[in-house]
């Protein structure tokens, strides 16, 4: 019989055995990603049911609604939490994720593999790459996404209307290439008897809604944010950004829908499905809403075009979509295994798919393909805005630069209070201050 | 059995009545310290601090900057005019209205608790969802409002929440928008407290007063106002700091535009804390002086109510 001091010599030593056998580190089995509550998202959990099929790793989408999704995020990053391996994050995000070391660099991996040579070099540099022009990256371009436009077909190609169109502004009725087209079609369809209007812009004060709009009319019409030193001040109000700022208020004052004074990608997707306005500004991502016909009774007759052209030539969209980013404060061993995510992701095949399941593509192949051109009416609008995006800051103080961008946008656009001049030069002034007391003018 | 009855002498003698006191206040007090007194004082340290909850960098020290900041910068104070001039409109006509609404109520008639229940049930939904409903009310194009007051044509009806008429700007129109939706959702408060106050007016004291010839309007001057004024006192209390703190509603309806006609200083702060800021030292600074705002307010009230119960 063995005595109980033997007993536990024994199980102690089974202990120790099975120990030293067991693998250094458990294998990663599961993987968590962290996004926005939207349709997107959920096209990313079906792409990744296929890849726990072919590997045995669990990947979960996490979503959070957009109100909440940068609070969540930085909070818990602001912690050291690795309550997530990755994060499908904002472009903004950026300079913060990478200063503050919450993301992981991937310049090696993604070069080293030759995955940035995958994807648009807009994308790369848009979504990816900390600082500008630095050729260090932290991450993939996952959902491309810009504004474009959406219009009523049925409207443009009506006979009566392109005669009349023509009959006044002596040039035929097509989607327009400039903004100045652009405001005489809008003015145009404005016939508030008939309860139809011109269009729907973002006019919304919460966050960065109404600077996004602004920005496609601002960077098209030659204004910039910053120089190559981020300098502002004859930047931010030079005569073209001005120009480009009165321009968006002039297309508020004549043409868009009554009640869209706050108004988002929601409010606008609902006016254009109300049959309130001939031509609506969203991002790419809500468009897929305008070709359902369960949910758009114009559905049809809905056509897509890209942002117009400046009076100078200049063409730009603002920027919206989403990297995917490993979290820097996860294992070792979770970081590889998501950089076997984003290699798998990335592949030419798996790109296919996402763009088929609903996902925008940032991959070079896939959007020249035919197949993807021709998949939705709006894919070949994309596909042409994605080679010409522009972007707000993504400097870690960028939060409080739109601030200002939003407070002085409103008052001007929406508000209808002072000059585009008075909004961009106190616009200048506070970013010049922000920045420079950031240290991040050069 | 005698074993049984002499053991539980002995466990009580265990518990004494300190250590049960201990038991039944401890928890409660660790509760309220760890989520109430700690956070309070946490964050005056951090309006003395340039910290961002975001920053990942330790609180440091700047002093009396971010108040200095917050008390010279001209746009808040402009939040805060804004804020004066809602909570001033709308604590007033909730006022009016809750007054008017309770003397309406208090007589017993056909269908009048079934009235009573109506008229509260504002007060019972959530701001948020009343915000996001008017919203939809006020659209110039489908919304009932413009619809009622004779509107058809979009173009020439007001826009309420654009604060504009006709397309042509109109300030203040916003604010009074929001104004009216705070009075609807809130008067029935005012109501019910203004309604209990009436309920304990004894009756004798308008009987003798009748006696006296007295006309309604100085029975109303002399016995319904200066008996019901302390709980109407507290209503407008409550009601007063309620609408400094206004924030779902607004930004249900509005989100503090068109412009900044309606950004209220809690709309502000919000704004500053999260939203892409993180700004949590300036953010607790302002959160600090509008508590002391509020406080200095409610002192005001409380004065006048003690006033007031004192001439009783």
């Amino acid at each position: 019989m063995l005595n109980r001091k033997s007993l536990l010599h024994i199980l102690m030593l089974m202990v120790f055995v099975l120990g030293a056998c067991a693998p250094a580190t458990p294998a990663v089995t599961e993987i968590n990603i962290l996004w926005a509550q939207w349709d997107p998202a959920d096209y990313l959990q079906q792409i990744a049911n296929k890849y726990e099929a072919e590997t045995g790793v669990k990947v979960n989408i996490i979503q959070e609604p957009w109100g909440t999704f940068g609070d969540r995020f930085f909070t818990e990053m602001a912690a050291g939490g690795d309550a997530w391996d990755m994060v499908v994050g904002d472009s903004q995000w950026l300079g913060q994720g990478a200063t503050q070391g919450h993301y992981l660099d991937i310049t090696e991996f993604l070069v080293g593999e030759g995955i940035d040579k995958t994807v648009t070099p807009a994308t790369l540099a848009s979504y990816g790459e900390y600082p500008a022009d630095s050729g260090t990256y932290y991450a993939y371009p996952t959902e491309g996404d810009a504004d474009g436009w959406a219009y009523r077909k049925d409207l443009f190609e009506d006979p009566a209307e392109m005669a009349a169109f023509e009959a006044e502004y002596g040039y035929p009725l097509a989607p327009p290439e400039t903004y100045e087209q652009l405001r005489d079609i809008a003015m145009f369809f404005t016939r508030p008897d008939a309860g139809l209007y011109g269009l729907a812009i973002y006019t919304q004060a919460d966050y960065d809604a109404l600077t996004m709009g602004v920005e496609n009319a601002f960077f098209s019409f030659g204004g910039q944010w910053q120089d190559e030193n981020n300098n502002v001040i004859g930047v931010v109000n030079s005569p073209e950004a001005i120009e480009g700022v009165e321009f968006y208020r002039s297309l508020y004052e004549c043409c868009q829908a009554p009640g869209l004074s706050n108004a988002f990608f929601a409010e606008v997707n609902d006016a254009f499905i109300g049959g309130k306005v001939a031509m609506a500004m969203n991002y790419f991502a809500f468009f897929p809403a305008l070709v359902n016909p369960e949910v758009n009774p114009h559905a049809a007759g809905t056509g897509f075009f890209v942002n117009p052209a400046g009076p100078r030539g200049d063409q730009y969209a603002a920027l919206g979509g989403q990297g995917m980013t490993i979290i820097s404060y996860i294992s070792p061993e979770r970081q590889e295994a998501s950089k076997a995510f984003i290699r798998w992701f990335a592949q030419e095949d798996i790109q296919v798919e996402w763009a088929r399941a609903g996902g925008y593509t940032c991959n070079i192949n896939v959007l020249e393909s035919d197949e993807f051109l021709n998949a939705t009416p709006y894919n070949a609008a994309f596909a042409e805005t994605m080679t010409f995006v522009k972007d707000f800051w993504n400097v870690p103080v960028f939060g409080e630069l739109l601030l200002v961008a939003q407070t002085e946008l409103g008052q001007y656009i929406v508000n209808g209070e002072g000059t585009a001049e008075e909004a961009m030069n106190a616009i200048a002034e506070q970013h010049d201050a922000i920045l420079t007391e950031a240290g991040l003018k050069k | 059995m005698a074993s049984v009855s002499t053991s539980h002498p002995s466990n009580r003698r265990h518990l004494s009545d300190r250590a049960i006191l201990n038991l039944f206040i401890w928890p409660t007090l660790i509760l309220l310290i760890a989520m109430n007194i700690f956070p309070l004082f946490y964050s005056l340290y951090l309006g003395f601090t340039n910290y961002s909850a975001i920053a990942r960098q330790i609180p440091v020290w700047i002093g009396f900057d971010n108040f200095s900041k917050i008390l010279n910068d001209e746009q808040l104070w402009q939040y805060f005019a804004t804020t004066g001039r809602y909570v001033l409109l709308s604590v007033g006509l909730q006022t009016i209205f809750g007054f008017a609404m309770a003397m309406l109520v208090k007589e017993k008639f056909r269908g009048s608790g079934l009235l009573t229940t109506l008229i509260l049930v504002p007060m019972m939904l959530s701001p948020v969802v009343v915000g996001l409903f008017w919203k939809l009310m006020y659209n110039p194009t489908f919304g009932y409002v413009n619809f009622l007051l004779g509107f058809t044509n979009a173009s020439a009806a007001p826009d309420f929440l654009a604060g504009s008429w006709a397309r042509q700007s109109i300030p203040g129109l916003a604010l009074t928008a929001v104004v009216v939706v705070d009075v609807w959702m809130w008067s029935p408060f005012v109501m019910l407290l203004v309604l209990s106050g009436l309920k304990a007016i004894p009756d004798y004291l308008y009987e003798a007063a009748a006696i006296d010839r007295a006309s309604s309007w100085f029975q109303f001057w002399r016995i319904t106002l200066p008996q019901v004024a302390p709980l109407l006192l507290i209503a407008v209390l409550f009601r007063t700091i309620e609408a400094i703190k206004s924030f779902d509603l607004v930004m249900g309806m509005t989100g503090g535009g068109p412009g900044s006609q309606t950004e209220l200083i809690a709309v502000n702060l919000y704004r500053q804390a999260f939203q892409g800021q993180f700004r949590t030292g300036p953010a607790s600074a302002l959160a600090y002086i509008i508590l002391i705002i509020i406080i200095a307010i409610s002192n005001l009230y409380i004065r006048f109510l003690n006033q007031s119960r004192g001439e009783e």
